[in-house]
């Protein structure tokens, strides 16, 4: 993995107010995404909008392309071109997404997706928060394949969670999510970017053996592919078909697990680099509350009351939420008198806390199926009840 | 004579196929072939670098091209072979990206990716090759399907209007537009020729023989029928305005060049407008390779 310094072009160093969306876009920036291929949809559009009016002094394209189905194909293309490539959505235009999504997987092509979660299925809820596209971002696309994803809490962590994105894309060669939401996009606050020296950010894996030699998917010691650019004169071939090493279509069962096994397991055996979360008084916890996003923010509300009526609660924020810490949850399962999971949907990474725990303890959820934020006392009351 | 040069009397595109994934998947009197030996033709005419030059295609057929060129080529997902082009070119705008794709994919499924990319004169060429039908899927209607023609959805014959492909590449604002039929071979190759220094869309339309299916369901007899039915109906009308070219079931083919003008593509218009209004700001982007 090649670490360098941030291009100075990019970063916008200072202490700036800005809502969400743009930091995703200031992140992008810093990360050295010069490739944004964007279509407008609330609440995510101001992430395009700056990046349209920033990256003419920066030097990349901005281009709006004529739906999401183009937006992210046309990021596939920008990246075999050379370039870091980022768009942002919600949740309809990510549905539109997902065939593509599958075929940057395949093709192991890193780029990074933020999605600005609004409130669903179909239009549903345009301008109000949801995280109800949390199952689509990791199972979205048929057939079997991995990513990560990444949920910020404030504008602060769009800005650094997107330059995070962008480095580990190109150090597995995936797609990375921003799963964030309504709440976060146009919430105002505080952004610290720093200088440019000391932002670090990973480079593309690129192959500098002899040309002749390239194969596009024999892995390297780390198990991850070189990449090499359209261009260069290594006369290479991709495909969305299942491939051999040389990238050519290998159309057989044993080709098709060789390639399956990679790209799931490329994350899975790595979950633990991967995973990023903050844990608070977890030991000698009787209830721990599990959060992501905004609903950390609220659930810390509950947290609070709760220990002032002397219930003993610990808390995690996950920040990685693809893939799930299911090692951890494991083990406080069999700590833990029950967990508790507010998220606003019906039911959906609550899952994996129920499969993590296998049996081991409760876990209650906190359902909000959209439009709002829950109501700490919601949330409390769920704590009461679980630590009975 | 040298074993290179043996070879390449053998098979003068041999150096541009990947002759390591011969034989191809295509059917014996198949008309792909041919235009990609057009293809192979007007590169090496051009002495076009194939370290830069590439091919993206969509699903189908006609899509496997992708896969048999020696170049950096790309074999994306049905319908979206432009918009990964568009990434492609704006990314390395150094390159010359052609897109190779079947009928169903570009106008089809495709469809509205075609029209966009020709509204904003994006500097691709795209070769449309045009057999009435979705072949890879088994002989279904296509948006391009002639009005009474058979096709495995439409048993009892398609009811529906066909699309004009010159037509409409033409009014979104392609800047290059030709149609030939794979028995033009030599026409085929210059309009390549000619459409790979162009600046700007170029769309070329080649009508070719899917005899498995589209000439089987119609009863149109083998490859060599179908050839013969080019040759007795297709008329060369360089210019002719693009309104005037539907095609009806076995009829009368209107061939040629008919649009070849200039315009700003989308990089030149991008870095003019930009840096018009941006000034020295402004970081030239399309055109950083030409200075
Ligand atoms: C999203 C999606 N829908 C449907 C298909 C199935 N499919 C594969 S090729 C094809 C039609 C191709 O027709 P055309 O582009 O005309 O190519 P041809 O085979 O005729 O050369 C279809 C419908 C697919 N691969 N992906
Ligand atoms: S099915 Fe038709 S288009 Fe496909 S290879 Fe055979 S003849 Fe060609
Ligand atoms: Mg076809």
């Amino acid at each position: 993995m090649k670490k360098v310094k941030a291009d100075p072009k990019g970063v916008l160093t200072g202490s700036h107010y800005m809502d969400g969306d743009f930091a995703l876009a200031e992140g992008g920036l810093a990360a050295g995404c010069r490739f944004f291929g964007g279509y407008p949809i609330t609440p995510s559009t101001e992430t395009a909008e700056r990046f349209s009016e920033r990256i003419p002094m920066v030097g990349g394209v901005f281009i709006q392309m004529e739906d999401e189905l183009a937006s992210i194909i046309s990021m596939i293309g920008a990246v075999w071109g050379g370039k870091k490539a980022m768009t942002v959505t919600s949740g309809p235009g990510f549905s539109l997404m997902m065939e593509n999504i599958g075929l940057a997987a395949i093709t192991e092509t890193p780029l990074v997706i933020a999605n600005v979660q609004r409130g669903g299925p179909s239009t549903g809820l345009p301008t109000l928060p949801g995280q109800q596209d949390m199952m689509q971002a990791r199972w979205g696309s048929h057939g079997d394949y991995n990513i990560i994803a990444l949920s910020p809490d404030s504008p602060q962590e769009c800005f650094d969670l997107t330059i995070k994105a962008f480095n580990l894309s190109e150090i597995y060669r995936v797609p990375v999510f921003i799963m964030t939401d309504e709440c976060i996009g146009h919430m105002h606050e505080k952004v610290v970017i720093p200088p440019a020296e000391e932002i670090e950010v990973v480079e593309r894996k690129w192959y500098t053996g002899p040309k002749d030699k390239y194969l596009p998917f024999k892995l390297d010691k780390d198990g991850i592919p070189f990449m090499v650019k359209a261009g260069d004169g290594y006369r290479f071939h991709i495909t969305g078909l299942t491939h051999d090493e040389r990238g050519y279509p290998l159309l057989n069962s044993k080709a098709q697990d060789i390639k399956v096994r990679h790209i799931v397991d490329k994350i899975n055996d790595n979950a633990d680099k991967i995973i990023i979360l903050e844990e608070e008084d977890i030991d000698g916890a009787d209830i721990v509350v599990i959060s992501y996003g905004i609903t950390s923010r609220v659930a810390f509300r509950a947290v609070q009351t709760a220990r002032k009526a002397g219930i003993k609660v610990g808390t995690i924020r996950l920040i990685t939420v693809w893939p799930f810490p299911e090692k951890l949850i494991n083990k406080l399962a069999k700590k833990v008198k029950a967990f508790v999971f507010p998220e606003i949907n019906y039911g959906q990474m609550v899952r994996e806390v129920e499969r993590s725990s296998a049996g081991q303890t409760k876990v209650f959820p906190v359902h909000h199926c959209g439009g709002g934020v829950h109501n700490p006392d919601d949330i409390f009351k769920v704590i009461k009840e679980a630590a009975k | 004579m040298k074993k290179e040069e043996q070879n390449d009397a053998r098979n003068p595109i041999e150096g541009l196929l990947r002759m390591d994934r011969m034989p191809h998947i295509w059917c014996p009197g198949c008309g792909i072939g041919t235009v990609v030996t057009s293809f192979a033709e007007a590169v090496k005419k051009n002495n076009e670098d194939l370290n830069k030059l590439t091919v993206v295609s969509g699903i189908g057929c006609t899509g496997r091209v992708a896969g048999y060129v020696k170049l950096d080529s790309f074999h994306t997902t049905h319908g979206r072979a432009i918009p990964f082009a568009t990434g492609l070119k704006l990314a390395n705008p150094d390159i010359k990206v052609v897109v190779f794709s079947g009928d169903g994919d570009l106008a089809g499924i495709g469809g509205n990716h075609l029209i966009h990319a020709a509204r904003r004169n994006m500097d691709i060429l795209v070769i449309c090759v045009n057999n009435f039908n979705y072949a890879m899927t088994g002989g279904q209607v296509a948006a391009t399907t002639p009005k009474g023609a058979n096709a495995s959805t439409a048993p009892y014959g398609n009811f529906e209007n066909a699309f004009s492909l010159p037509y409409l590449v033409d009014a979104a604002g392609a800047t290059y537009v030709a149609r030939w039929t794979c028995l033009h071979l030599r026409r085929v190759t210059k309009s390549i020729q000619e459409a790979l220094n162009h600046r700007g869309f170029s769309f070329i339309e080649v009508i070719t023989p899917c005899v498995t299916l589209y000439a089987r369901r119609n009863r149109l007899g083998d490859g060599l029928n179908l050839l013969k039915y080019y040759y007795d109906n297709s008329e060369i009308q360089h210019g002719a305005d693009t309104k005037t070219l539907d095609i009806d079931y076995q009829g009368k083919l209107i061939v040629g060049k008919f649009i070849d003008k200039e315009k700003p593509t989308f990089l030149d218009a991008m870095d003019t407008h930009l840096n018009e209004v941006i000034g020295d700001d402004y970081q030239l982007y399309g055109r950083l390779n030409d200075d």
